[in-house]
């Protein structure tokens, strides 16, 4: 059984149907892409992953792991090792980014059964991950997300999925707005946490994140299914002919 | 550190041993119903007080038969019967307990939460074991350090007694009897209280309270407090108690005043956890207080920080007369009121010296059905050249059916003065709350985390053992208000 399994999901928000059957496997060890084009639904296809509420799943199913996630409630759902990277994180005025991410390790680890991580080695842990990311400390003190730039928000997303090392990692549009400096950068925090143990699926408008991420599979997601997949190849091709004949296909 | 319980005869040899305490015999002892100038000679009678203190009560109650209850603050209550109430009831030594498993389970809940430790978790429930002797001995042992320094520290009932002078110099100077309705009322039929004295140049080496917040647990409804501190000493005074405390008085009328002279620090700070009532707002205590500090000496200063998370209805505005040229008033304060809970409270900065400043914080949260005022003045008088104030106040919104208003009123005598006011009124958003959740966190620790950040900048200015359990109350307080 694969690590994720997604059967006929369909999904409402306010009332409007944006996934309309959507079928997919990632298997652990395997980075899946979905591309496509803006208002296709890919970004909701992330947050009915994650348990957002106001996304009513009005058909089909979601296996994590063999547990029917949408049984789980998004905090839940976090604790069973679904990450998800958001297109834009949010601010969390007075809280530090230091305090937040130990929170939230800390209720994971409590569900999982392992100890309680004190301050300080929390702190020893976190050096070492932030290092490979070229995270400075200074970041770590400052309130989440709060002042960041595009960037920074954007590395600490990845920096918090180091740290919470799920399972699987649902990545939104984590490309979109980033400088090739900073995309590389990214993308580099992206690579070093594949792994055997992990599924991937990285949710972007452009082929260009696909350089540096190289994708084991490409889906072509439109008008809330997904239209085409196949290997990284696909993305290619995807490049040169544009979003337009997967859709005009769709529509057929 | 454990030890077995007391047997039945060891606590009452317990009791009598407890002389900082109450004692069991004056159990019975109650004042007739209501309230007249015989009630004012009986309370004065039981505290053995001279001539000069019954005089000043009942100059207190007098002037309080003419005045009315005010009614122009944003809280809604039943009418008050002042005569169909107990004024003076010896306080009741605790019905003993000989272990925690007599315990409320509810309340053991909440204590584990905060995080107290289980010694004092078992003082604090009422259980008698030899803890309580033990905080007998570290208060001896503060106590003997204390008056080495030449700090006086002491209920108010004894100063009154034993350190007449000053008690007679300062009290009611800073909220004279005549201040309002409820600081008469407590001028009139005070019950105990706090004083403490810190001599020139004293650098007061504790916080006053790390052993007293146990006591605190058994002030009783007419709380006096009165804190001076002379010239260049610094005091720092933690009142209240992180814990849920319970009392069957609904009306709560404490004074506090404090006078600092020049080059003094005062820093008081509290932490009000008292019973808010149910969800449908049924019960619940009255908390009616006046504090107000006297920065009387040149450069003196004055800081109060406030975390008001219980009783049914809080009103007060801890405040500063700015005297002294170059004084400082500082006020930080978090309120918190969830279900059907009421707070109008703020501050009062009254700058009268020379390039005085003033700077005041305030948090207030809202949950439920609930109403939180923040209402504060800032006034400039004539000769107040050179005067600042700077003023934050944050509403944080938690549901659609609760309230948060912001009352400022700023009066500026003198045009050489700067007095900035900011305010902001913001959600949680459902965006913050799903970020969290999305990365494990429980949704009341997801909320807990979100105003504890919000509140950061008034928690910080806690002392650090205290810190730590507000932050723990404060996601304590707003448990069920989301979802």
């Amino acid at each position: 059984m694969a690590l994720l399994e997604i059967e006929g999901l369909r999904a409402r928000v306010e009332g409007k149907e944006i996934l309309k059957g959507v079928d997919l496997r990632v298997e652990a060890g395997a980075v899946h892409a979905v591309m496509g084009p803006n208002g296709s639904g890919k970004s909701t296809l992330a947050h009915v992953i994650a348990g957002r509420p106001g996304y009513e799943v009005t058909d089909g199913s979601i296996t994590f792991d063999g547990r029917d996630l949408l049984s789980l409630g998004a905090d839940e759902r976090a604790r069973a090792g679904v990450f998800l990277a958001f297109q834009y994180p949010v601010e969390i005025p007075g809280v530090t980014n230091t305090t937040f991410l130990r929170h939230a390790l800390n209720a994971q680890r409590a569900e999982r059964g392992e100890p309680t991580l004190d301050p300080i080695e929390f702190v020893r842990m976190l050096r070492d991950k932030m290092r490979s990311l070229g995270v400075t400390e200074e970041l770590l003190k400052r309130p989440v997300n709060v002042g960041f730039s595009g960037g920074e928000k954007k590395r600490n997303e990845i920096l918090q999925m180091a740290v919470l090392e799920p399972r699987l990692a649902v990545l939104d549009e984590t490309d979109s707005g980033l400088d090739i400096d900073a995309l590389k950068v990214v993308a580099d925090g992206v690579n070093a946490l594949r792994s055997p143990a992990r599924g991937m699926l990285l949710i972007t408008h452009y082929q260009r994140v696909l350089s540096y991420v190289v994708p084991d599979h490409v889906h072509v997601f439109a008008g809330g299914v997904i239209v085409a997949s196949g290997d990284k190849d696909l993305a290619r091709e995807l490049e040169e002919k544009g979003y337009a004949d997967f859709a005009a296909a769709d529509a057929a | 550190m454990e030890t077995e319980p007391k047997t039945a005869n060891e606590l009452a040899l317990g009791d009598t041993a407890y002389k900082y305490g109450f004692v069991t015999d004056i159990e019975s002892e109650l004042a007739p119903k209501g309230l007249d100038e015989d009630t004012v000679r009986f309370i004065s009678a039981k505290k053995d007080e001279p001539d000069w203190m019954l005089e000043w009560r009942l100059r207190a109650y007098r002037h309080w038969t003419t005045m009315r209850e005010p009614t122009w603050q944003k809280v809604n209550y039943p009418p008050i019967d002042y005569q169909d109430a107990y004024y003076y009831a010896a306080p009741k030594t605790k019905e003993r307990l000989n272990s925690l498993d007599e315990v409320d389970p509810e309340l053991l809940a909440t204590y584990e939460k905060l995080g107290i430790p289980l010694r004092e978790q078992e003082m604090l429930a009422g259980v008698a074991v030899d803890a309580v002797f033990d905080s007998v001995s570290v208060a001896t042992t503060y106590k003997g350090k204390l008056e080495a320094m030449g700090v006086i520290f002491s209920p108010i009932s004894e100063a009154v007694r034993e350190h007449p002078e000053l008690v007679r110099k300062y009290l009611g100077s800073v909220v004279p009897y005549s201040d309002n309705f409820f600081a008469t009322l407590n001028a009139a039929v005070f019950s105990d209280g706090t004083f403490a004295y810190v001599p020139k140049g004293v650098r007061c080496p504790m916080e006053l309270s790390t052993y007293f917040r146990i006591n605190a647990t058994q002030t009783g409804q007419f709380e006096r407090t009165l804190i001076i501190a002379e010239e260049g000493s610094y005091v720092s005074y933690l009142e209240g108690c992180t814990a849920p405390m319970r009392d069957e008085n609904q009306l709560h009328a404490a004074v506090v005043e404090l006078v600092a002279l020049d080059d003094a620090e005062i820093k008081y700070s509290t932490v009000q956890n008292w019973y808010p009532g149910d969800a449908d707002g049924r019960g619940g205590i009255y908390n009616f207080v006046t504090k107000r500090g006297a920065c009387r000496g040149r450069n003196s200063k004055i800081l109060w920080t406030q975390v008001e998370t219980g009783s049914a209805i809080t009103w007060k505005y801890p405040s500063c007369i700015l005297q002294g040229d170059g004084s400082v008033g500082e006020f930080y304060s978090v309120a918190i009121t969830n279900n059907r809970q009421q707070a109008d409270t703020g501050t009062k900065m009254i700058h009268i010296g020379r390039n005085t400043s003033s700077r005041i914080i305030s948090k207030g949260i809202s949950a439920g059905h609930a109403d939180n005022t923040y209402r504060g003045l800032v006034r400039i008088q004539p000769k107040a050249e050179g005067a600042r104030n700077y003023t934050r106040c944050d509403s944080l919104l938690i549901g659609d059916a609760c309230g948060a208003h912001t009352v400022p009123y700023i009066e500026t005598r003198n045009a050489s003065a700067k007095v900035e006011h900011e305010a902001t009124t913001s959600k949680i958003s459902e965006d913050q709350l799903f970020y969290c959740l999305q990365r494990g966190l429980p949704e009341e620790e997801a909320v807990s985390l979100i105003v504890n950040g919000f509140c950061k900048e008034v928690l910080q200015t806690l002392p650090m053992e205290f810190a730590v359990e507000a932050q723990k109350l404060v996601g304590i307080s707003l448990e069920g208000s989301v979802g």
